[in-house]
């Protein structure tokens, strides 16, 4: 179980403009200024729990996860995780969770991942014949066979990827804290560790806190969804709801197969794409009966879709920014 | 992480240092070469005493100074400082916290692989040379040879405490090298490593033998090179035990404190 309570982590930052009088002048008197990271966040996910964490760039997230794996010292409140104070890194904690960062690399760069894992099994002490099979089932599931001995450093990002989360989950944690873990990687490689995710989560009852730049990923993923801005939460609780809170209109898909203005189109509901003779229009839920029987009596539609709005525009909203958040 | 559990882990985590001295080895065989210091200061201080002795000490006595010298500072040389303060300011330490073991095992084992191969390089030269021209000024009493051993195990333990006391220095600055670069001037002189400590001037000589520079390097040269009483030579092996914890308890409580502050930048 993993609970924050009134969390806060601030960080003081220099300050300086750019320019060499003002680099002069910084060596003789500086200006501090606090950032808020994270300012009093308050959150409980019990065990088994897959949770998307969303928010812009800077909001807060990454703050969030260095806390609770106990890489940083919050400022004030209450961090438990798996019954643990995080930033004591307690050895009983450190087997329990761990922390995959796209962007941050545990695999050894000059030698093969197998060593990294060799090294891992060693301090995390884990049964030579456990780990034989973890290794296994993980080499399965993430296709490995061909990297465990190619030194990291000639791995594509994908292939070093996978190696990473292999490397991650080795010692069997319960508690997976994902930051962007298929930041850069292809379309397939990100459903194949989505899935890989999923099962893990499954087999294991462990408790998954994921942030994404991939908005697929947290739909595909997470149930539940914590929402922070400014280091503050502005929304925690089911994806379906939120979307539903913020833009409870659904987006109807079709393709026309005749031809049809785009006035007439727009009387059905306000048009949100249209390429060539695929449509795409925002209509509310109480005129879906209706409009989808004119689509497909009237107007003769083909490969008519019904969906919820994607949530990178509900969090456009949200935000109230015109660029999709991370 | 308990001590046994970093006992059973020790022989894979030393497996492990040995296939990264390996994998990195154009870089290893500059460090070596760039510890040549003490052959410059050989061919210094041999002229000066190609004639007469200088201050008791004959040509062979410098020969088998720098030669011991050059042997104690590759055994016991570590570059600790500048890859513990290069993960912290790059935020890479992140990925070493999230492990079971202290980083300071972690590198110690690491650093403790590397030793071997120091030798490969450096070694085979110094001992011909040193047996070859300065056997003379070479001890023979027992005891000192009996003590020239434990006495480099703690010459390595304290330049590891000190170095890594440093490195975790960049927990508090962002960049250690200007702390490393003092540090290096007051090794150099009060180590030993230019010139032997009973050549230094008078109070400069008295606080070299304080210091726990003269520990880190001229101990164990002193235990190959000088005639000691027993009573000496034990005394020289107790204060190094005693530099090592106290070094080891400093590194530790800057290490602690900084770790605090760590920011984990990046990701």
């Amino acid at each position: 179980m993993i609970r924050a309570t009134d969390l806060k982590k601030h960080f003081r930052v220099h300050k300086r403009p750019p320019g060499f009088a003002s680099a002069m002048k910084s060596l003789f008197h500086r200006t501090y200024e606090t950032v808020k990271a994270v300012d009093g966040v308050s959150f409980t996910i019990e065990r088994g729990e897959r949770v998307g964490f969303l928010g812009p760039n800077g909001a807060g997230k990454t703050t969030t996860l260095k806390v609770l794996s106990g890489l940083l010292h919050p400022t004030s409140g209450v961090v438990e995780v798996e019954g643990h104070t995080p930033y004591r890194r307690e050895t009983k904690l450190l087997e329990a969770i761990t922390l995959v960062m796209g962007q941050k690399s545990q695999l050894i760069w000059d030698l093969p991942p197998s060593e990294t894992y060799a090294m891992n099994r060693a301090v995390f002490d884990v049964p030579k014949a456990q780990f034989d099979a973890t290794l296994k089932e993980l080499t399965d599931l993430l296709d490995l066979g061909p990297l465990l001995d190619k030194p990291t450093r000639q791995l594509s990002l994908g292939e070093r990827m996978k190696c990473e989360l292999a490397a991650a989950l080795l010692h069997q944690p319960t508690t997976l804290f994902l930051d962007e873990p298929t930041i850069g990687l292809d379309v397939a490689m990100q459903v194949a560790i989505r899935d890989f995710v999923r099962s893990y989560n499954q087999r294991h009852e462990a408790t998954v806190l994921l942030t994404s730049h991939y908005m697929d990923d947290v739909v595909a993923l997470c149930p539940r969804i914590i929402v922070i801005d400014h280091g503050v939460l502005v929304h925690d609780g089911d994806l379906r709801a939120l979307i539903k809170t913020m833009d409870p209109d659904k987006r109807v898909s079709f393709t026309l197969t005749t031809q049809v203005a785009d006035e007439d189109v727009a009387k059905l509901g306000t048009l949100v794409a249209r390429e060539g003779q695929r449509i795409s229009l925002k209509v509310a839920e109480a005129d879906i009966p209706q409009v989808v029987g004119h689509l497909l009596g009237t107007l003769k539609a083909a490969d008519l879709a019904i969906e919820d709005p994607p949530l990178e525009d509900v969090l456009r909203v949200m935000f109230g920014r015109h660029k999709a958040p991370s | 992480m308990s001590a046994t559990r970093t006992w059973r882990a020790l022989p894979t985590l030393l497996r492990i240092g040995v296939a990264e001295t390996v994998a990195y080895r154009a870089e290893f065989l500059v460090w070596i070469l760039t510890t040549t210091l003490p052959l410059v200061m050989l061919g210094l201080w041999t002229s000066v005493a190609q004639h007469d002795d200088f201050k008791g000490y004959s040509s062979a006595a410098f020969v088998a100074y720098y030669l011991a010298n050059l042997i104690v500072r590759n055994l016991t040389g570590s570059w600790i400082a500048w890859q513990l303060s290069e993960e912290i300011r790059t935020g890479a330490m992140s990925m070493r916290l999230l492990r079971p073991l202290h980083p300071y095992v972690a590198f110690a084992a690491s650093h403790l692989a590397a030793v071997p191969f120091r030798t490969v390089v450096a070694m085979p030269i110094a001992v011909v040379m040193l047996v070859s021209s300065g056997a003379s000024a070479l001890t023979t009493e027992p005891l000192q040879l009996a003590l020239i051993l434990p006495s480099l195990v703690l010459a390595w333990v304290i330049t590891f405490n000190v170095m890594f006391m440093i490195g975790s220095l960049g927990f508090f600055v962002t960049k250690t090298m200007a702390l490393l670069n003092l540090y290096f001037g007051l090794f150099s002189l009060l180590s030993g490593y230019l010139l032997p400590i009973p050549l230094l001037p008078g109070q400069i000589r008295w606080f070299a033998e304080w210091m726990p520079f003269r520990y880190m390097l001229s101990a164990p040269i002193e235990l190959m090179t000088v005639k000691l009483a027993a009573a000496e030579a034990w005394w020289i092996l107790l204060a190094q035990s005693g530099w090592a914890v106290a070094t080891l308890v400093l590194a530790l409580v800057v290490w602690n404190r900084g770790v605090k502050r760590f920011e984990a930048v990046g990701g």
